[in-house]
């Protein structure tokens, strides 16, 4: 492999520094790739070929006159379709803002165009980030490229198809559930879900505001470290972004990982996982003993009510989130001569089936009388599940865990039974529940050749750790450089 | 049917001066193109995220240490739901079960003294936008600017029994926040509104009645006349039979009644719950130290201190400090050597009436006045010294209003001090005795009254200069001599 695209997020903006390709020249050749695979992909919703490329040449021009391009120097990344891009088509995968284009940018773009990233598009996502297989998009279906016939994992499928398929070196998803980890695992790359407050939500479409936060996917550790580094931060524009100074992710990945005490969470090894899952994250934590950590069992008991506490407070926040789609100021508009069936029709035409089922839910769960058994209740099992986690990591460094029970399943599979979908969740919810960072790594293939996916969690703001797990667990194996075999 | 008692309670919004909104950027201010202090976060778009305004907070303590409230250490912001063009989340953030101040109270006065009023609670919220009908043909417009401007929700204890208390209650309120410089406590404009929940119950019974919430006045004599109003419905509507509905009702300003309003088409359930992407608010308590030590002295106090120091009835030391620049006027002048009790008429009468005529008092500070303390404060002196009389002084604030001229300039550049010369004053008596004898046969007969008259001839024969309390002297002892 010897393509541009085939290189490292790292390699790439190494050779633009040093000048050995142009930024022009991998931005051409990215959309060269998009044009050849995404027919059968459909990773991305829109595509910014003329704003790239006049990216591009300005790197080209800053290179040329010897500064610094930055971290991402030229380097082609897509973006979810649910980050603000100014003067980009912005649509979180929904008719309701089918024709939306921000006139600013998310935080976490800002900091991309910073660090002199080129995006290439917006990447095609569930509606609003709620599903777990990217079907629940208005705008169009993504395949896996390991198998065409198969869902890249959800709500971030375009963001993990579109690196698994070598369009981008990088992209950009968002995780409320397990939105960038479960399209990881799916599509055999790396993806982290960053410690709550540790990436500004700012420009992010807002699916459930106490849980979403931003993470990036690329083909290796490293290269998630990079554009972690890139985004993270301090935000005046979003309160709940941490102050913390932010360390150097790509410096942390040396270290190695003897002597770190790793958990392994018996609730998360159940009846009914795919035997080769198993198999797989069980091979992968005898490798990490091998390489000097210790293993241990840890609990953490109050796993069971992760699901049903994810969906009320999730839905709630999402209700109240998604109110703005009125067909008053932008979006969709049904025109009816009166206002209350001007709302009702905006939005019965706006939203589909899922996001129509969770603001009905959250309606619920916020209503006069349930309040207290619900959402309240649901706070309260939060809690637990934060102090089910504190105390596992109390002991240890990390927990090791896999990233859901099953490979990617078929389109279509899981459409019908939206329970039987948000079991695909049962190992990344809790995560994002407790607030903690954790990075999904590839660690074998079942049978049918699909990518196993390894989770590993850590404790609040020790991103560090986590990466130099997964990196030298990565440089242990090879898994992650079999690419998909479009 | 036992004697009824209304039972009153006050929901006052009021529009803060911050120079931004609450949770963005833009500006604050009042008025401009629609839709031109707007940006992202206060339209609502798609991704956006509040940050709160810390100067909000800063005045919410303000007003709470002013009105006794407890400000808690961590409270928290919430989201109120509902649909309306003017909301452009679909949410108002505002507070709900940790409000920033809670449990405080006025001392209102009234005419048999003065009366604690409860206050259950102040919070901090956004303001809506405004829609706008009729404009357009069929379409209505919105105007985002006031999306987000900063309001306190400042809630009294339902402690008032009569109108005069609530008004007194709202008065006082509305001084406060003036005295705070957080709010320019104008009703028209909307950026001080008030509305008000009545009920009436049996005399002694404990329990109250059905409270219907009355909204849409905006000015005192609104308030006043909509709680009046609604007190002889309800009271009228018991004494036939008839139960109160719990509801909110318009004040009709042209028709001076309340009217029901519209049954809403959406259930009145807000689904509140804490706002997720604003942190709790932890107040610590040197924050409120530093906010204390700004406090500037507030009506009450100032109104007890110039009873005790400056020697006034209470009803003249209420006016006088009901807006914090006529307080410090008066004192200027007092400072400036004017008897306070004289001082104290001046302002009270001529320049109230001057700020009145010239609507200077929709000002939060006045800064320009008709005329300076000091000019007036020279007028009083020289009225208490006798030096003119006080029609003479009256006679000079046109000539002295908008000049940088003194009283005493003036009165010696015009020659215009009093003839204090007794000579000259007696020669002017005899003249008028003799030219009045049935009005002087008539005092010496016992008709006190006639006096004035006698006074008043010889102000005349002296061109309105002598001294009159000296007229009255010399007069009385050549009638009575």
């Amino acid at each position: 492999m010897s393509a541009l695209h085939d290189l490292s997020l790292r390699e790439a903006a190494a050779r633009v520094r040093r000048r050995e390709i142009s930024a022009t020249e991998l931005a051409r050749d990215a959309f060269a790739r998009i044009a050849a695979v995404d027919g059968r992909v459909g990773a991305f919703l829109t595509l910014d070929e003329a704003g790239a490329l006049a990216t591009a040449a300005a790197v080209d021009r800053r290179v040329a006159a010897g500064e610094d391009p930055g971290p991402l120097g030229g380097v082609p990344i897509g973006v979810k379709d649910i980050i603000c891009t100014a003067g980009l088509r912005t649509t979180a995968g929904s008719r309701i803002l089918e024709r939306f284009v921000p006139s600013y940018d998310a935080t976490v773009t800002a900091r991309l165009r910073r660090a002199g990233a080129v995006i290439v598009g917006k990447l095609n996502c569930d509606e609003f980030a709620m599903g777990s297989s990217t079907e629940n998009s208005a705008l169009g279906t993504t395949r896996n490229p390991w198998d065409g016939a198969r869902v890249p994992g959800g709500s971030s499928g375009g963001s993990g198809a579109a690196v698994a398929a070598r369009e981008c070196h990088a992209a950009l998803g968002t995780d409320t559930g397990g939105s960038v980890r479960l399209p990881a695992a799916f599509c055999g790359v790396a993806g982290m879900k960053p410690t709550y407050g540790r990436v500004s939500r700012y420009g992010v479409i807002a699916y459930a505001s106490s849980l979403d936060q931003v993470g990036p996917i690329a083909r290796e550790v490293a290269d998630v470290a990079v554009v972690l580094e890139a985004i993270a931060g301090h935000d005046l524009a979003d309160s709940t972004a941490s102050p913390r100074p932010v360390p150097s992710y790509a410096a942390a990945l040396e270290g190695s990982v003897r002597g770190l005490r790793l958990g392994l969470p018996r609730e998360y090894f159940v009846e009914g996982m795919q035997p080769d899952v198993e198999r797989g994250v069980r091979a992968a934590v005898a490798e990490l003993e091998r390489l000097g950590a210790a293993v241990e069992p840890v609990s953490l008991p109050h796993t069971e009510y992760a699901i049903a506490t994810y969906y009320l407070i999730a839905t709630a926040e999402a209700s109240s989130n998604l109110a703005r789609y009125d067909g008053i100021r932008y979006g969709l508009r049904e025109p009816r001569p009166a206002l209350t069936e001007m709302y009702e029709a905006t939005r019965a035409a706006g939203f589909g089936a899922e996001v129509k089922r969770r603001i009905m839910l959250g309606t619920y769960a916020l209503s006069a009388g349930y309040y207290d058994a619900y959402y309240l209740k649901a706070q309260q099992v939060r809690t637990l599940i934060r102090r089910d986690f504190q105390l596992a990591l109390a002991r240890c460094d990390a927990l090791v865990t896999p990233v859901a029970p099953t490979t990617a399943f078929r389109l279509g599979e899981k459409t019908a039974d939206p329970l039987t979908m948000y079991l695909s969740d049962i190992f990344t919810i809790s995560v994002n529940l407790a607030g903690l960072p954790a990075l999904a790594l590839p660690c074998g293939f079942d049978g049918a050749g699909l990518p196993i996916g390894l989770q590993v969690i850590g404790r609040p703001f020790d991103e560090a750790t986590v990466l130099r797990i997964g990196h030298a667990y990565e440089q242990a194996t090879a898994w992650h450089r079999k690419g998909a075999p479009l | 049917m036992s004697a009824l008692e209304p039972v009153i309670g006050l929901e006052v919004h009021a529009e803060l001066l911050t120079r931004s909104k609450i949770f963005c950027a833009c500006t604050a201010e009042f008025g401009g193109p629609p839709n031109t202090n707007v940006c992202p976060v206060c339209t609502g778009m798609p991704g956006v995220l509040p940050v709160l305004n810390r100067r909000v907070v800063e005045f919410a303590i303000r007003a709470g240490l002013a009105t006794h409230c407890a400000i808690a250490p961590s409270s928290r912001f919430a989201r109120k739901n509902y649909f309306y063009p003017d909301l452009p989340k679909g949410y108002q953030i505002s507070m709900y079960e940790a409000p920033i101040c809670t449990g405080g109270w006025l001392d209102v006065l009234l005419d048999g003294g003065t009366k604690r009023i409860g206050l259950t609670r102040i919070h901090m919220e956004e303001d809506t936008g405004k829609n706008i009908h009729d404009a357009h043909g069929d379409a209505s417009l919105v105007d985002f600017n006031r999306s987000s401007v900063p309001l306190l929700e400042i809630v009294s204890e339902p402690d008032m029994r009569t109108v005069a208390e609530a008004g007194a209650y709202l008065r006082m309120l509305r001084s406060i926040l003036m005295y705070l410089e957080i709010c320019d406590g104008n009703m028209e404009e909307g950026s001080f509104r008030c509305d008000a929940n009545v009920s009436v119950r049996p005399v002694g019974q404990a329990a109250f009645g059905t409270k219907v919430e009355i909204k849409n006045m905006n000015s005192f004599r609104a308030v006043e006349k909509a709680i009046t109003f609604e007190i002889a419905r309800q009271t009228d509507a018991l004494a036939a039979g008839e139960r109160i509905v719990q509801e909110t009702r318009l004040w009709d300003a042209d028709r001076e009644e309340t009217r029901s309003m519209r049954k809403k088409e959406y259930a009145d359930d807000y689904r509140y719950f804490p706002e997720p992407d604003l942190l709790p608010l932890v107040v610590e308590p040197a924050w409120v130290a530093d906010v204390r030590a700004t406090m500037p002295e507030l009506p009450s106090a100032r109104r007890d201190r110039f009873t005790r120091d400056h020697g006034l009835s209470p009803y003249d030391a209420d006016v006088l400090t009901q807006r914090k620049d006529v307080a410090d006027y008066f004192e200027a002048g007092v400072a400036a050597g004017a008897a306070p009790k004289e001082m104290a008429n001046w302002v009270m009468t001529e320049l109230l009436r001057m700020v009145r005529e010239d609507k200077l008092d929709r000002a939060l500070v006045i800064r320009e006045w008709p005329l300076t303390a000091e000019q007036l404060a020279g007028l009083a002196r020289l009225v208490q010294a006798g030096t003119i009389n006080r029609n003479t002084a009256k006679s000079l604030i046109p000539r002295l209003r908008g000049t940088s001229r003194t009283p005493d300039e003036l009165v010696a550049a015009e020659g215009l001090a009093q003839v204090s010369d007794r000579g000259a004053i007696e020669r002017a008596v005899a003249d008028v005795i003799a030219r009045h004898p049935t009005q002087a046969a008539e005092f010496r007969a016992g008709k006190d009254r006639v006096v004035g008259f006698l006074v008043g001839q010889v102000m005349k024969a002296t061109g309105g200069k002598a001294n009159p309390q000296l007229v009255q002297e010399l007069l009385r002892a050549a009638l009575t001599g």
